[in-house]
């Protein structure tokens, strides 16, 4: 009876040290960290864009470039990819947030946001505290890519708000003309940047700043602030780089403060959408708009447009859809770079090194352009167009 | 001596000296910035279009400070979706009512009916909005102790604001602008923006109207009977649950009406337009006194101009940048001064301690 017992025992040791070696066992060596991804399961991705309030169709925009850029990819090292979509509310509450319940999943690999530079600053010391990373597809403010001030998981593939801001200044006195303009912002990252490297441009190429005001982002009322501003000046070129409720506001009142009748009206990325043209209505006519050129001319885009006009009846309604579909891809890239695939297709992602991978991404040809990283996260290849609206629509007319 | 010390109130010291310090930086912004010449150098229409632009903002606050302080007057409780009274009557008026009439040439055609009509609608969706609140929120919890209301109103905010974002979308809609009221007025030799002084006319007929409704109709004695004391009202023969919903459909019915004067100005509305104008207008009412009619349309006054009028006057003056983004933070502190200072209100009675 003894011996059956141990012979069994035997037995068992023997079948286990078999299974032991018989699937080969992947080590997590990396220094923050992995994600094991185990077989049948998805590949976890989540976004972190706006898709409540006022800003919606800027986020989710984005969000549906994502989506497509992972239709288009299929399975990936065998596992479908899957999308966990969070919203950053364009505010910094919704940034903490919406990344603290990213980062408390220890299956999401990475994140694609935020949708705002508001939203970014705090979501990106979460995401790199916690050791994951993220890649944003419209964070524009330059704070975010700041040698002092950027966090190591911290990647974007829009364009730095340095380029746009002085693309507008150049537009604004070569094309135009005009020598005296007043920078309006609401104290956001992105809003305040912007507004800033405008003013900054707009001196260094020898026009005078008059006024540089900002106005909270949910004010009702903007004709109190206006009227210091045509007191200062009054400005020939009014630039108000804000989001949509204050942007339509000020797009309305400007005209009826004493000063600034006929004064050039001009905003940036973050109001170029049909809601911002509906809520502003025929004061908004004439204006210019600065953000990324979407003349890309390329053959995916293309192919890109037709996906998304397909999947959801409409056209693109913000400029940042092709920035999420190659921030996707440069995720996905680096994921199949440096996973770690065991035999029965069990994934193992070292969190360094994807963002290693990350950070490495060089040359690589998306819709946007040459993708190629800095060590700070500026991964864009910059193209700024300025449209004006003409009958309701954003027409690009520069370059 | 040493007892004399013990009398010291240190706590009155500190608030003495909080005051103090008040008045002294509020009185050396506002003399840097008019006799030194800190900060943009205004010209007196300047002043004055702050001073319009505060008293037609000012006059918005009293109509929505309005609601809060009936309803406190009766229930002794804040009302903090009164804000979402607002909104629902005037995105939905403005959704069916003024964007076909303005598309069909109606409302161009004849403006005051046009904004009648639209008014009456946005009052009456307020007012069911705010009916329902009431039967369904707040009088099961007639009885219940303050705080429970008054955290199931703030419930009930959230509710309408996504209940209506669910409904109507969370785009900004814009308000149609009437062709009349483009361009200005000159009053007096000043140039007022026709929208504002349109404004500024229909709160003050609204005001009078109100005050005349309280003081001299059947059921605005019924109103008061009932804020006085509900138990002897009860006994007088007066319906107290009908005329709590009367005080609350009458607060509503104002709400709505401002609400269509403000999409007027500001022409967009959203479903989170009645958070700020509500907390704004709550303040109002600490303000002038919470529970009195004249103290909500003083306390509204005083904010809109404070807010309009601070930032240039003493915040440019102390040489702070990018002044007028922080009006709010004047709203706020003169609320608070008003809690420390002056509970009351500024017109507001000493209330016996049984309804403070």
């Amino acid at each position: 009876m003894k011996r059956t017992i141990f012979l069994v025992l035997i037995a068992i040791f023997v079948v286990m040290g078999l299974a032991a070696c018989g699937g080969q066992k992947l080590e997590c060596t990396d220094p923050i960290g992995c994600v094991e991804v185990a077989p049948d399961e998805p590949i976890l991705l989540a976004s972190s864009l706006v898709i409540s309030g006022p800003n919606t169709e800027l986020g989710l925009d984005s969000q549906y470039g994502v989506e497509i850029a992972i239709d288009f990819r299929g399975d990936v090292l065998g596992h479908p990819v899957e999308l966990q979509p969070e919203d950053d509310g364009c505010n910094a509450e919704g940034g903490q947030t919406s990344a603290t319940k990213i980062v408390s999943n220890p299956q999401i690999v990475a994140m694609i946001g935020t949708s705002c530079s508001g939203a970014g600053v705090p979501a990106a010391k979460i995401i790199s505290d916690n050791g994951y990373v993220m890649v944003s597809p419209s964070n524009t403010a330059p704070s975010l890519t700041d040698p002092e001030l950027h966090e190591a998981g911290y990647l974007r593939t829009a364009h730095n708000d340095k380029v746009q801001g002085r693309a507008m200044a150049e537009f604004a006195i070569n094309e135009l003309g005009v020598t005296k303009a007043a920078a309006i912002h609401d104290g956001d990252p992105y809003t305040e940047g912007l507004a800033s490297v405008f003013s900054e441009a707009f001196q260094e190429l020898g026009g005078e700043i008059v006024a540089f005001e900002a106005i909270d982002a949910n004010a009702d009322d903007v004709i109190a602030p206006l009227t210091t501003i045509a007191a200062a000046g009054p400005p020939e070129f009014l630039y108000y780089p804000v989001f949509i409720p204050l942007g339509s506001l000020i797009t309305k009142q400007a005209q009826d403060v004493e000063g600034l009748d006929g004064v050039i009206l001009a905003a940036a990325d973050g109001v170029q959408s049909p809601s911002f043209l509906e809520a502003a209505g025929d004061a908004a006519e004439g204006m210019y708009v600065s953000g990324p050129d979407l003349g890309f001319g390329n053959e995916i885009y293309d192919k890109f447009l037709t996906a998304y006009q397909e999947k959801y009846g409409t056209e693109p309604t913000a400029p940042f859809h092709a920035h999420a579909f190659d921030a996707t891809n440069m995720v996905l890239d680096a994921i199949e770079k440096v996973a770690q695939q065991a035999d029965d297709g069990t994934l193992l992602i070292g969190r360094q090194a994807l963002r290693d991978a990350l950070f490495a991404t060089s040359g690589m040809e998306g819709i946007t352009g040459t993708i190629t990283c800095d060590e700070y996260g500026d991964c864009a290849d910059p193209k700024i167009a300025v449209s004006q609206v003409q009958g309701g629509e954003f027409v690009p007319i520069w370059p | 001596m040493s007892q004399r010390f013990k009398n010291i109130d240190y706590i009155g010291i500190v608030l003495w000296l909080f005051r103090a310090a008040i008045v002294v930086i509020v009185v050396w912004g506002t003399v840097s910035k008019l006799f030194l010449g800190q900060g943009n150098a205004y010209t007196a229409t300047d002043w004055i279009d702050f001073l319009v632009a505060g008293l037609a903002q000012g006059s918005l606050y009293a109509l929505i400070a309005l609601g809060y302080t009936l309803v406190y007057g009766v229930l002794f409780m804040i009302n903090f979706a009164h804000g979402e009274f607002l909104m629902s009557g005037t995105m939905t008026a403005t959704i069916f009512v003024a964007l076909p009439l303005s598309a069909s040439g109606f409302l161009d055609a004849n403006p005051i009916l046009g904004m009648l009509i639209i008014m009456v609608v946005a009052m009456l969706v307020s007012v069911g909005v705010a009916l329902l609140t009431e039967r369904v929120a707040y009088r099961p919890l007639r009885r219940a102790p303050r705080l429970v209301p008054l955290i199931t109103a703030i419930g009930a905010s959230f509710f309408w604001q996504y209940f209506f974002r669910g409904l109507y979308g969370s785009a900004l809609v814009p308000f149609p602008e009437l062709e009349v009221l483009k361009g200005e007025w000159a009053v007096f030799g000043i140039a007022v923006l026709k929208t504002r002084a349109v404004v500024m006319v229909a709160s003050v007929i609204m005001l009078i109207g109100l005050y005349v409704f309280i003081m001299r109709t059947k059921t605005g004695t019924a109103i008061r009977a009932v804020a006085e004391d509900k138990d002897i009202a009860a006994l007088m023969g007066i319906d107290v649950d009908r005329t709590i919903s009367i005080t609350f459909a009458t607060g509503a019915a104002m709400a709505g009406a401002a609400g269509i004067l403000y999409g007027m100005v500001f022409r967009q509305v959203h479903f989170f337009m009645g958070f700020v104008p509500g907390i704004k207008a709550f303040t109002a009412a600490v303000l002038g006194g919470i529970g009195s009619i004249p103290g909500a349309a003083l306390g509204g006054l005083f904010l809109g101009l404070f807010e309009s009028v601070g930032p240039p006057l003493f915040l440019e003056g102390l040489g702070i940048p990018g002044a007028h983004q922080l009006k709010d933070v004047i709203a706020f502190t003169m609320l608070v001064l008003v809690l420390i200072f002056r509970p009351q209100g500024i017109v507001g009675e000493r209330l016996a301690e049984k309804k403070a």
